[in-house]
């Protein structure tokens, strides 16, 4: 035993770096395999509000897009309003009317923190759980989808950007509904490859991606990209498809967080189904 | 020696500020991605305590992770790194000893010396890190790229740092 203690005294170099090493790869694996990261993330008190700091200052660089983006914004909503809502009731109403029914409500957040140069982007956003925020809720900007709702601390949240190895979305080509699934292979921001189309759709270059609104987080219909390459590779089913993404998420500023006040019911709905 | 420390720990505040605020925003070409806080590791003393050395890379990566949502990643980059200078120093010099509370910098050991030093030592860092963040090996021609080429623009960036560095402690003296 003395000589073990002995051994482990001379070498401690050596072991100080395993043990060491160890706790990095833990932090790793805890953070790939559960999605939690409860203390050491970005949307912790410090790293929050330097960023913040950090975007009231950059943003006023920017102000001249923003009202662009939003003047934009504001005609798109004009033509758009009930696209939001459940239709509810056909049978006794379809002639002279229709009823709605709210599913999503939206909280506006700033970006204040970014990234889009490594294999697992994250972003960070300036509301938090007292705000309303939620984990699992989508974001959006006007140009289309960013990515999803991970942790939220009290006055921050933050978000899995579509950049990153774990997101999956479903999807659908607009003119034809055909679904299939968005997924990021890294290297480049501003594409995203779409898979699990069947060989027989017509595809075109310059089609429209839109969410198809099966996932519950996200609306169905809001902009992801449009197709640039497609083919079918060797040995393959399915099209691989790549698309242009519809935002530049290099530059982004102002977001939506999107909440499905029915995820709850579909959601266990859906359990009940599967299991 | 008190003063040492807190030069020490303002290096270690400022650098973190640099690269989180600054050199993180960097995005050149999709390939290069620099990292300059690892000269924190390269400018300990020669003659730093092995325990203090690994300790102050876990911190430093730790700090890092904190701010750029990448858990552990920079941890293990940075401890690894730490873990093979004590090697390095002795391959790229070919002794060990040094006077005690010397720091490894142009001025001290020359610029080639310096350059050798950091570029193997931010190379081993950033080939570290890009296999971790991939966590695969099937594309490995791209990680091995993307690591030479951030990791000379690293160094590149590294040695203008040093060069402010020591010309500071020169007038000081």
């Amino acid at each position: 035993m003395r000589n073990l203690f002995n051994f482990i005294a001379r070498h401690y170099f050596f072991f100080l770096f395993v043990a060491l090493q160890v706790i990095a790869f833990a932090m790793i694996f805890q953070n790939n395999f559960y999605q939690r990261s409860a203390f050491v993330n970005s949307s912790n008190y410090i790293a929050g509000n330097i960023y913040n700091l950090r975007s009231n200052i950059t943003n006023y660089f920017n102000l001249k897009q923003i009202n662009e983006q939003l003047a934009h914004q504001n005609t798109v909503l004009l033509e758009s309003i009930p696209g939001t809502f459940l239709q509810t009731d056909q049978q006794i109403f379809t002639l002279s009317d229709k009823q709605y029914r709210k599913q999503f409500s939206y909280y506006n957040a700033k970006v204040i923190n970014n990234s889009v140069r490594n294999r697992n982007n994250y972003i960070t956003l300036n509301k938090g759980r007292i705000h309303g925020i939620k984990p699992d809720m989508g974001v959006i900007t006007p140009q289309g989808v960013i990515g999803i709702v991970k942790e939220v601390s009290g006055n921050f949240s933050s978000v899995i950007s579509l950049l990153h190895s774990d997101v999956q979305i479903s999807a659908k080509i607009k003119k034809n509904d055909q679904l299939g699934t968005i997924l990021w292979e890294g290297y480049d921001y501003k594409k995203a490859t779409m898979l699990y189309i069947p060989p027989h759709v017509q595809l075109s270059h310059g089609d429209t991606i839109i969410t198809s609104g099966f996932s519950s987080i996200f609306p169905e219909g809001i902009m992801i990209g449009t197709i640039a390459e497609y083919e079918i590779k060797r040995g393959d089913n399915f099209f691989t498809i790549d698309l242009d993404l519809s935002v530049d998420f290099n530059k982004l500023n102002f977001v939506y967080v999107v909440s499905n006040i029915y995820k709850e019911e579909l959601t266990d709905l859906e359990n009940i189904t599967q299991n | 020696m008190d003063l040492n420390i807190i030069r020490h720990i303002i290096r270690f505040i400022i650098l973190i500020a640099l690269q989180v605020v600054i050199v993180n925003q960097f995005y050149l070409g999709g390939f290069i991605t620099p990292f300059i806080y690892p000269i924190f590791i390269l400018l300990l003393p020669f003659s730093v305590n092995g325990s203090v050395l690994l300790l102050s890379a876990f911190a430093m990566g730790l700090s890092i992770d904190m701010f750029s949502d990448t858990m552990g990643m920079h941890t293990a980059a940075t401890t690894f790194m730490a873990f093979m200078r004590p090697s390095i120093i002795r391959f790229v010099s070919g002794k060990t000893d040094f006077d005690a509370g010397t720091e490894p910098n142009p001025v001290n050991n020359g610029v080639v010396w310096t350059l050798i030093y950091s570029l193997i030592l931010i190379l081993i860092h950033h080939t570290f890190l890009f296999f971790i963040e991939a966590f695969r090996t099937d594309d490995f021609v791209h990680i091995i790229i993307r690591s030479l080429l951030s990791g000379i623009f690293s160094t590149a960036l590294i040695m203008i740092i040093y060069l402010l560095i020591s010309k500071k402690s020169r007038a000081a003296k």
